[in-house]
């Protein structure tokens, strides 16, 4: 089937998201759908499922003008989509979900598990995947939900699918699986849209390249394209991908972690045993598959949980057992990981958000008295210095994009005297010209000599931001390796294996491995006995 | 090491800037709730036709002369209205200043204690609680007020600041309870309030048995009459008004500078909105609620110190008579906002004082007063039915507000 949009126009008042968009999409092929955050991506896809109405242009399938008037038009027109959240309910199991508003009946008008389940396995196979028709869909792991989306797509017969940033919340390995899928369906002739922001995953898949930007496309572009000339299509000017960092000595031991343990109240052991040191003037990468026990580890060290045994060192002081308040006021700033959860309060204004670890002190607030005055003046401040996109300081925090929202955090963090910068997940789900901003400003943190402590689950960040690379698997640190130590052996390592190990497996499988700089597939089959917990 | 390289600030494509945050305020909240109390009196309007006698007799011929029913309908929404408005606001028929602005006298006399008591429920509504239980925490703050008023024998003024400040710490004690147990044991401060509910009225119930409390030589549960030197001076030389209005306006007015400009009502505001968020970022969550709650307890305080200590001066079972549960309604209406409030209260106030009146002339049944509140309140909870209703553009606000407290 092949989709056609025309002079796509889509206002909201005197906004305009969509701006003339033309785009073609032909059966068999990849066709990627690149841009920033807010750049109207989402919203194309929204007017081309019938989720929004067009102002103008029109939507054509296999030359024909169609008008849809809500999903259901577009779904029975053939075209599946997969949101970026997705729509299911986590107490159904997979066959469940997947007859969700289509179920098959059987005489008497009982529901058809055998026949839905039958559907589902055989729907599966056919594209090359395995999906389990009676698990439970909230027992299952991200990328295995992110399957029984594109299921339900498929069963409904869709030809043009519409993948909505799928890879915004997998890991590295179930992004190589689902980038598998994709391939394998458009192989059979489904049409895919990918919308995405990730270069490297648009290199690695697509056919074909469309940008966008505020609203226009900009241009098209082939996969082999360099990473450079997409982001500079993509962002408007000319970024630099690298991270610009001088070498530098580091301090002495800041901050120091020894023999940490956590176990939890469920019985999960999600610390066993962490060692680690960080420097002053020196970027600590933590890198490991999501669920190893980062996410614990930086909320131990905030004082969020207190940790069974172990100790962990600031400044020669003792931070466990302290109140977040205490460790924040020893001079630990931390980013949180979920920025919208743990990082802002949505309905607060970026004012507001701006002070929410200050307001208690001078010169924010004085005994009782909290004085907007003051904390206007500081939002005008960090707004201009981090270029925070806003309407202004009294807008909420839940109006701004995630690269924005991002910066209100760090702006916020790094508006006091640190000894320590915690950051989990600095640049998740940012666009290019966020994550540049993001890294120089982390960089410029360890500069000044503040001790820094990152952690990702993205290799090419570890890679570009770190000192040192600390390897996190099941609670425990595997092993500490400078920074130019290959991606194949990172990957092992995340899968488990000592650095040692990983070394010499690399070593002599060098043969095999192409020099694609992938993570290995070895990579991939560790994490599903990782502890779980951090992925909430 | 590069200094970012930072373009110009884009427009952004945020269609909703800083400029109209005032517009925006009464088109999402003060509007919906004018137009529900709108709604609400008009069907409190058919309620008050149908019921009516002659309008009935009349519908029995209407389609010989529908006229006859019209005007009877007519005539049975306005007297009614009438009488409420007259018994609410002014009475210009009266002969004397007392009665021509006596009712207005009484209007503020009954949203005294529905002020403070909503107070009571916004303060922990905006940190994301749920207080069902001023109505103990009015009756214990009654009856220590009540305890220092009868019992002791001070000086004047003394004997009074003595008296409130017994109320005020009564209420703040019994509301400190659910507060202590959520930050404590994780007890849903819904159901532990509720429950606080029950001993405060049979507490009161209790004490009023026991020699402590009972006035000499009465077998029902009555406690012997405040001493002069502990009741609240009126404020007008007629009416029973008195000083207990001002009180709430002032701890209206303390509410509003707590919550929007102290760092309490930071700490507050951010617990409500995102209890994660505040923690991450160094609050005390269960400090929080426990400061919510006390809050809670204390304006609960004020309004059983303007029952017993103002209008009643006498402690009895019924010293708070529902108060609470208005109460509830009142915040909800005032949205959590302590300006909302006073303003709710005063409407509820003369709902109530205008009722009397009401039923007293035209017989309407008081219930259609309680039907009237019901429904406002109705109306609110419901905001795509006004917008529908008036064509209003959606704004979407108010369901997540009135239905934010259950999730704790």
């Amino acid at each position: 089937m092949k989709l056609e949009l025309q002079g796509i126009t889509k206002r909201f008042g005197s906004f305009t998201a969509n701006d003339g968009i033309d785009l073609v999409v032909e059966p068999g092929e990849i066709h990627a759908l690149l841009g920033e955050n807010g750049a109207g991506k989402s919203t194309l896809m929204n007017v081309l499922f019938g989720l929004l109405r067009a102002d103008e242009g029109r939507v054509l399938v296999d030359g024909e003008p169609v008008a849809f008037t809500g999903p259901r038009d577009a779904m029975t027109a053939g075209i599946g989509m997969v949101h970026q959240h997705f729509m299911l309910v986590p107490v159904f199991t997979v066959a469940e979900n997947v007859v969700l508003g289509d179920e098959p009946v059987k005489g008497g008008g009982f529901l058809d598990r055998a026949g839905a389940a039958e559907r589902v396995r055989e729907t599966a196979a056919r594209f090359g995947f395995h999906l389990d028709p009676d698990a439970l869909v909230g027992d299952l792991p991200v990328g295995v939900q992110q399957r029984v989306e594109i299921v339900k797509a498929l069963v409904r017969d869709a030809e043009v699918l519409i993948l909505d940033e799928p890879t915004a919340v997998l890991t590295p390995q179930e992004t190589d699986e689902l980038l598998t899928i994709m391939r394998e369906l458009a192989d059979s002739g489904k049409a895919i849209v990918f919308i995405t922001h990730k270069l490297r995953e648009v290199k690695a898949v697509a056919d074909r390249i469309t940008v966008i930007r505020r609203g226009k496309v900009v241009g098209t572009a082939e996969p082999t394209a360099s990473a450079t000339e997409l982001a500079s299509l993509m962002v408007g000017r000319a970024v630099d991908l690298t991270v610009d960092k001088q070498d530098q000595e580091p301090g002495e031991v800041r901050f120091s972690v020894r023999g940490l343990t956590l176990v939890e109240d469920s019985g999960v052991t999600s610390l066993a045993g962490v060692d680690l040191d960080v420097r002053s003037g020196e970027i600590v990468a933590l890198a490991g598959v999501q669920g190893n026990g980062q996410t614990e580890l930086t909320e131990v060290v905030l004082g969020l949980h207190r940790p069974t045994t172990g100790s962990v060192m600031l400044d020669g002081q003792e931070l466990g057992g302290r109140t977040v308040r205490q460790v924040l006021d020893a001079g630990v700033g931390f980013v949180p990981e979920d920025r919208s959860t743990d990082g802002v309060i949505g309905s607060f204004t970026v004012a507001e958000n701006l002070v929410l670890d200050l307001f208690h002190g001078s010169p924010y607030g004085s005994g009782l008295a909290y004085r907007p005055t003051a904390v206007a003046e500081n939002a005008q401040h960090r707004i201009e210095e981090f270029d925070i996109r806003a309407g202004g300081p009294e807008s909420t925090a839940g109006s701004l994009s995630g690269g924005n929202q991002q910066k209100v955090v760090l702006a916020r963090e790094l508006s006091r005297p640190l000894r320590l910068l915690i950051a989990s997940q600095p640049t998740r789900g940012l666009d290019v010209g966020s994550i540049e901003f993001v890294h120089s400003r982390i960089v410029r943190e360890r500069d000044n000599g503040t001790a820094v402590l990152i952690v990702s689950t993205e290799l090419d960040e570890v890679v570009a931001l770190a000192d040192r690379i600390a390897v996190m698997y099941a609670g425990r640190i595997v092993g500490v390796v400078p920074s130019d130590t290959p991606r194949e052996v990172l990957g092992l390592m995340m899968a488990g294996m000592s650095a040692e190990e990983a070394t010499q497996a690399h070593r002599s499988e060098t043969g095999h491995l192409s020099a694609s700089g992938e993570v290995p597939p070895g990579a991939g089959s560790g994490p599903d006995v990782a502890p779980s917990g951090g992925d909430r | 090491m590069s200094a970012p390289v930072v373009e110009k600030p884009a427009p952004t494509p945020q269609p909703d800037p800083a400029r109209p945050r005032a517009t925006s305020f009464w088109r999402s909240t003060v509007l919906p709730s004018l137009l529900s109390v709108v709604m609400a009196l008009v069907v409190g309007a058919v309620l008050i036709a149908v019921s009516d006698d002659d309008v009935r007799a009349a519908a029995q011929y209407f389609f010989q002369r529908p006229s006859d029913t019209l005007v009877a309908v007519w005539q049975s929404v306005t007297q009614a209205y009438g009488a409420l408005f007259r018994g609410s606001i002014v009475n210009l028929s009266a002969d004397s200043v007392a009665g021509v602005l006596g009712p207005l006298a009484n209007t503020l006399l009954f949203a005294t204690p529905l002020i403070a008591g909503g107070l009571a429920v916004a303060i922990p509504f905006r940190a994301g609680m749920f207080n069902i239980g001023t109505e103990g925490q009015i009756t214990v703050a009654a009856v220590f007020a009540a305890y220092v008023g009868f019992a002791f024998d001070l000086p004047p003024v003394v004997h009074l600041l003595a008296a409130v400040l017994a109320g005020l710490v009564g209420g703040a004690l019994w509301g400190s309870i659910p507060g202590v147990l959520k930050a404590t044991t994780g007890a849903h401060e819904v159901i532990t309030t509720i429950m606080l509910n029950y001993v405060a009225r049979f507490g009161i119930l209790f004490a009023l048995g026991t020699t402590y409390f009972q006035r000499e030589g009465r077998a029902d549960p009555i406690s012997p009459p405040i001493a002069d030197t502990a009741a609240l001076p009126a404020l007008l030389p007629f009416g029973r008004l008195n000083w207990a209005f001002v009180i709430a306006l002032a701890a209206a007015a303390l509410a509003w500078w707590l919550i929007n400009r102290s760092t309490v009502g930071f700490r507050l505001r951010a617990v409500g909105a995102n209890p994660e968020a505040a923690r991450t970022a160094g609050m005390s969550v269960p400090r929080t609620y426990i400061t919510a709650m006390v809050l809670a307890g204390t304006f609960a305080g004020v309004a059983g110190v303007s029952q017993v200590l103002g209008s009643e001066k006498v402690l009895t079972t019924g010293i708070s008579a529902g108060l609470g549960f208005d109460a509830i309604t009142v915040a909800l209406l005032g949205r959590a906002n302590p300006l909302g409030v006073v303003a709710a209260g005063l409407l509820f106030g003369g709902l109530k004082a205008g009722g009397l009146t009401m039923q007293a002339t035209t017989g309407t049944s008081l219930d259609i007063v309680v039907v009237l509140q019901a429904l406002i309140v109705l109306f609110i909870a419901a905001p795509a039915l006004i917008s529908a209703v008036f064509r209003l553009k959606s704004t979407g606000a108010g369901v997540g507000q009135l239905s934010k407290g259950w999730n704790g």
